[in-house]
């Protein structure tokens, strides 16, 4: 598959917010940690919601015709694209709500908002499970047809969304032993389940070539494609990446994407001085090696259309 | 009604026609025009409804070049129409032909993603998404002769490879062939229940070729005497 880049930028960082809200919402209004005060839940939400608005902006950024794009929501029936378009919108009343009591009340904010705040958290993973399930329900590529893709989705926004967290917390300088201790175990939580879904993607299954032209008794190889110049399906689903460069982008997205956070927010649980700058390096980091494990899940996804291009296998 | 086309991979001599005739036909219909890029470039590029791909089916010295149309199979399931979060693509109940609303499409691409035929494809030109429409302005054109109405492809193949009828009428053409023919479903594990089918080749007796007498001395001299003067 060819990576669009607005696509990528859209559901790491959208995802991130969501993962930031849910976790702040979810610490605040459960009593979960030490006590934040109002400025630091302030500063944790408004950064939520303004990664998730510009994530939602980017992913127009791919529509070949923007103008039509809101009739994205008329299919909430049957499609998740409509389903994920319509639960990010409705999630912004909710936890916005949420967001005006905590501006209002500070910490304490009244049962009411409270609720308001807990209905954000359930359509903010909604919304990112929503995303993972475009993917997922496509039966044309193996490797996105597996519950793991929506799992990942939502460990990977909210492993972004405690690192982005223990950074505020960081720049507040509160106590980061217990915020690390959460954004320790989603890191190593989303790399094991990262690395399952590498494992899983690496045994060839699907449909072959011979399926895909009835003659399941015979070998069928391709003579000719029937076109000079590449063409949208070429262009769109033959998208190949060598195995070597595969192979060093996955140790970017481990290296970068979870060890090197990780070491990071350790050191600074424990440091005396320079701990949001730490945190801040942690974010990037992270941000990065999420960028390139997003931009491996598309161009590792292998549509079946390419059999008639002449895969043998999918 | 279930619309659809039968393609006979035994009779197919792969000579494209039936994509020109579709792209001739589609330019100027209802989801026309079929934008060409570069068209007098070093790659001229475009969309097309329909492509025809050449294929080598079993190994040498019993191997067969099969030829192999391809457009929408206005499947049954189709998870094109499902995934579509506009209410572009539809499948229309009477007839089970799926088409393409060109003023509501907004050009996600995601409904290409959801077919497994490579039915579609994006007009980058008009930002929609385009596909075979089975001629849905031909086959009901009351002003057409009767013969007329059936899609272009279906009309313009010299080789008389392609039938469209209705499926769900026992009686129809393309029920037909597709009993006495076993005509089959491309890649039927996606669970699409494509409506279009396939006819695989033909086994026949090979022609005898003991028989054929052998050339006369005469007509020995005269073959070596042109490859002679030829080179
Ligand atoms: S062939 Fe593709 S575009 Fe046509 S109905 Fe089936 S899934 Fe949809
Ligand atoms: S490209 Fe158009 S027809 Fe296809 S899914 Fe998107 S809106 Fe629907």
């Amino acid at each position: 598959m060819h990576p669009a880049l607005s696509v990528i930028f859209f559901t790491v960082v959208s995802g991130a917010g969501f993962g930031l809200y849910s976790l702040t919402a979810i610490l605040q209004l459960f009593r979960l940690g030490p006590a934040m005060d109002r400025s630091e839940l302030l500063s944790a939400l408004i950064t939520a919601f303004v990664l998730i608005i510009a994530g939602l902006i980017s992913s127009t950024g791919h529509l070949a015709n923007p103008k039509n794009a809101w009739r994205s929501v008329m299919r909430v029936k049957t499609s998740w694209l409509s389903r994920e378009a319509v639960l990010a919108m409705v999630f912004f009343p909710f936890g916005l709500l949420y967001l005006l009591s905590v501006y209002l009340y500070g910490p304490h904010v009244p049962a009411f908002f409270g609720l308001m705040g807990v209905i954000g958290i359930v359509l903010g993973f909604m919304t990112v499970f929503a995303t993972g399930m475009i993917y997922a329900c496509l039966k044309t590529m193996r490797q996105w047809n597996t519950p793991l893709v929506p799992a990942n989705y939502l460990l990977m926004g909210l492993t972004l969304g405690a690192l982005f967290h223990l950074a505020i917390e960081a720049y507040f300088g509160a106590d980061l032993q217990f915020i690390t201790g959460v954004a320790g175990t989603a890191l190593v939580m989303t790399g094991v389940m990262k690395g399952i879904y590498y494992y899983w993607i690496g045994k060839t299954s699907g449909p072959t070539i011979n399926t895909a032209t009835t003659f399941t008794r015979a070998s069928v190889r391709l003579l000719d494609v029937g076109h000079t110049a590449g063409t949208f399906l070429t262009e769109e689903f033959g998208y190949h990446v060598p195995v070597g460069t595969l192979r060093v982008l996955k140790v970017v997205v481990f290296g970068l994407g979870f060890v090197l956070p990780l070491i990071l927010i350790s050191v600074a649980a424990t440091a005396q001085t320079g701990a949001f700058a730490l945190a801040i390096f942690a974010v990037l980091s992270s941000l990065v090696g999420k960028g390139v494990e997003r931009w491996l899940f598309f161009a590792e996804a292998r549509h079946v259309v390419n059999l008639y291009h002449g895969a043998q296998h999918t | 009604m279930r619309l659809g086309l039968v393609i006979d991979l035994d009779t197919c001599v792969g000579c494209h026609a039936c994509a020109v005739a579709c792209k001739q036909w589609n330019t100027s219909g209802t989801t026309g025009p079929l934008t060409d890029y570069r068209p007098y470039g070093a790659d001229p590029s475009g969309v097309w409804f329909n492509r025809i791909r050449h294929y080598e089916v079993g190994d040498y010295p019993n191997s067969k070049t099969i030829n192999f149309p391809m457009s929408c199979m206005h499947c049954e399931d189709a998870d094109c129409v499902t995934v579509c979060p506009t209410g572009a693509s539809y499948k229309r109940k009477e007839d089970g032909v799926v088409l393409v609303d060109q003023t509501k499409c907004m050009g996600c691409n995601y409904c290409s993603w959801a077919c497994p035929y490579g039915a579609r494809e994006l007009d980058r030109e008009s930002g929609t998404m385009k596909k075979c429409t089975l001629c849905i302005d031909r086959i009901y054109d009351e002003t057409l002769a009767e013969i007329d109405r059936q899609p272009s492809c279906v009309i313009t193949c010299p080789a008389h490879a392609r039938f469209f009828g209705d499926f769900d009428d026992p009686d129809s053409e393309v029920s037909r062939l597709v009993r006495e023919r076993d005509g089959m479903q491309l890649m039927p594990e996606l669970g699409y229940n494509p409506t279009n089918r396939y006819l695989p080749p033909r086994i026949n007796t090979p022609i005898p070729t003991e028989d054929v007498r052998r050339d006369s001395l005469v007509g020995k001299v005269k073959e070596w005497v042109n490859k002679a003067v030829a080179r």
